[in-house]
């Protein structure tokens, strides 16, 4: 028997709002126990209500019937289990393991967090019919469950979350890889035309890209255009001079083609010898410049006489 | 998640390998790509070589962290040694770009995330620098 | 550690492992140096393909073989540098340079067998 302070909620009672010493029955764990084999007990039953509620308030409306009963079965589990063992890593995983099935289905997050909530209310419901004749120990028994089911609630939020953050950043990825493609145009030669507005990250994404390119075309001359870009801020005129580095390093030679003049100045103020640097006006001098080094044989092909 | 922290005694240059190797170890324990992974074995070789050339004997502590939604790595570097006088001069980035001068900090602070730095002369120096997980 | 030094003709190949130490790395650089001189080598390929990570010590050991081997009258070529590595190396502002460096071995020897060509 543990001593415990405690502070009567109860007005009813007329009790004292002041503290009062009560020997209590159980430890908190133990009401944990009790509760748990409670809703053990009425697994049935108490899913069966949960997945009317979730169906009567038009949560997950992506999903079959069928799918909603095999999800809540887990779900409800795990719940429970959380409950008992209070493993919220466990619970967290499993949670980022649902979403990850479910994120495809189209399910968001406001569906995720109301279907905890509403399973977290049923339970507790079933708890206020149970103790309803002990309403001291009602009390303690939401003491128990309350923090913990808040806890579940938000470790499955999070875990929810989390997944669907990751899955947007492999999208993000998935389209900049797409939207800047390193081009093998001859045996030995690539081509990286680069378009837009580059930030830092993106940056260093076509920095990665062209690296893995050249080991994998065994290119040894790339070919950098960069015509199409808007502006470039002091951060990216490094991650240029980078590259061209890094790819020296794995034995290509660099030509940059397309230097406006701001982009020339930006360059310079950054203390780019420009003499160093190969470059030529647009990307057809360029790749001419790159076929002579990789000793091609450039030939201009005769008009058509016009008769 | 881990708990704990891995601790290497760095003493000898044969430390500044163990060192890296367990980094880049728990770098892919975590989930990082490769290409941060040599970052960060990278950073920690710097660091580690550091303490071996200045204060000739330290340690470095590596260990998961979590930020708000993202994990990430932690690296201390850590020495009693003469410390540094001029921080923002072994800052300035003119200071290492040649690759053999200098204390190489400015290319670990552009590899890493966070980099701080705590020195006093004749009292030591302390590195702190994290990379967190795309 | 033992660092396997190959003879191929003229040129010798040197194959870096993956954990060299720095005090591995100072006695790999006395070791090529005197087999250049041995062989009378024109050329030296070193393949650090192994290595995961090349800091700033291992950069300046690998500028001056270079340069030694070069005063001995033979020219060094770095391959294999991994595009990782390259990435982390130039973020260090370790750039190699006056080292000439290649892909692979492969592309290594062609580079020494056209420059024999053009000493010639």
């Amino acid at each position: 028997m543990t001593k415990r302070e405690v502070t009567s909620k109860d007005s009813r009672t007329g009790s004292n709002p002041g503290a009062e010493l009560v020997v209590s029955g159980e430890a908190p764990s133990e009401l944990l126990r009790e509760l748990v084999a409670h809703l053990r007990q009425n697994r049935t039953q108490l899913r069966e209500e949960w997945v009317v509620r979730i169906s009567e308030t038009r949560l997950l409306t992506a999903m079959t019937k069928e799918e909603i009963f095999a999800e809540a079965t887990s779900v409800y589990d795990s719940y429970v289990e959380a409950l008992e063992t209070e493993a919220f890593e466990a619970l967290q995983a499993y949670a980022r393991n649902l979403s990850e099935r479910i994120i495809p289905r189209g399910v968001e997050t406001h569906e995720v967090v109301g279907i905890v909530l509403l399973l977290r209310d049923v339970l507790a419901r079933s708890l206020f019919a149970k103790y309803q004749t002990d309403f001291k120990k009602l009390n303690r028994i939401l003491d128990a469950y309350e923090p913990a089911a808040n806890r579940i609630a938000n470790t499955v939020a999070v875990g929810f979350v989390q997944e669907r953050e990751r899955v947007i950043r492999q999208q993000q990825e998935a389209i900049r890889e797409l939207s800047t493609p390193v081009l093998q145009v001859r045996e030995r030669l690539l081509i990286l035309p680069i378009i837009g507005v580059i930030d830092p990250q993106r940056a260093r994404q076509l920095t990665e890209q062209l690296l893995r390119g050249i080991r994998t075309n065994r290119a040894k001359v790339v070919v950098i255009d960069i015509t199409g870009v808007a502006a470039m801020d002091v951060t990216v005129a490094n991650h240029l001079v980078q590259t061209v580095e890094a790819s020296r390093l794995l034995g290509a030679t660099v030509i940059v083609t397309g230097l406006s003049p701001e982009i020339a100045q930006t360059l310079v103020t950054i203390g780019v010898d420009l003499g160093k640097m190969n470059t030529v006006g647009d990307l057809q001098g360029g790749i001419e410049q790159a076929e002579r080094l990789l000793g091609y044989k450039v030939v201009t092909l005769a008009e058509p006489r016009q008769s | 998640m881990r708990a704990g922290e891995i601790r290497v005694a760095i003493n000898s240059d044969q430390d500044i390998v163990t060192a890296r190797q367990k980094g880049r170890a728990l770098a892919i324990e975590l989930g990082f790509s490769t290409g941060d992974a040599t970052l960060i074995a990278t950073s920690i070789s710097e660091l580690a070589r550091n303490i071996v050339s200045y204060a000739r004997k330290g340690e470095i502590i590596l260990k998961a962290v979590q930020g708000s939604s993202r994990l990430g790595i932690s690296i201390v570097a850590s020495d009693r040694g003469p410390g540094i006088w001029d921080i923002r001069q072994a800052m300035k980035d003119g200071f290492s770009t040649s690759g053999s001068l200098g204390l190489g900090l400015p290319g670990v602070r552009r590899l890493m995330d966070e980099f701080e730095i705590d020195s006093e002369p004749g009292r030591g120096t302390i590195v702190t620098v994290k990379k967190w997980k795309q | 550690m033992e660092v396997p030094i190959l003879k191929q003709g003229e040129v010798l190949i040197a194959t870096f492992q993956a954990a060299l130490s720095d005090a591995d790395l100072e006695h790999l650089r006395r070791g090529l140096v005197q087999q250049v001189v041995k062989f009378r080598s024109r050329g030296v390929i070193v393949d650090v393909t192994a290595m995961d990570v090349m800091d700033s010590f291992a950069s300046r050991t690998l500028r001056e073989i270079a340069h030694m081997i070069r005063l001995r009258g033979a020219e060094t070529v770095i391959v294999g540098i991994q595009p990782e590595v390259a990435f982390a190396m130039v973020q260090l502002g370790l750039t190699l340079e006056g080292v000439a460096t290649a892909l692979d071995l492969e592309e290594g020897l062609a580079y020494l067998i056209q420059k024999f060509k053009n000493i010639d």
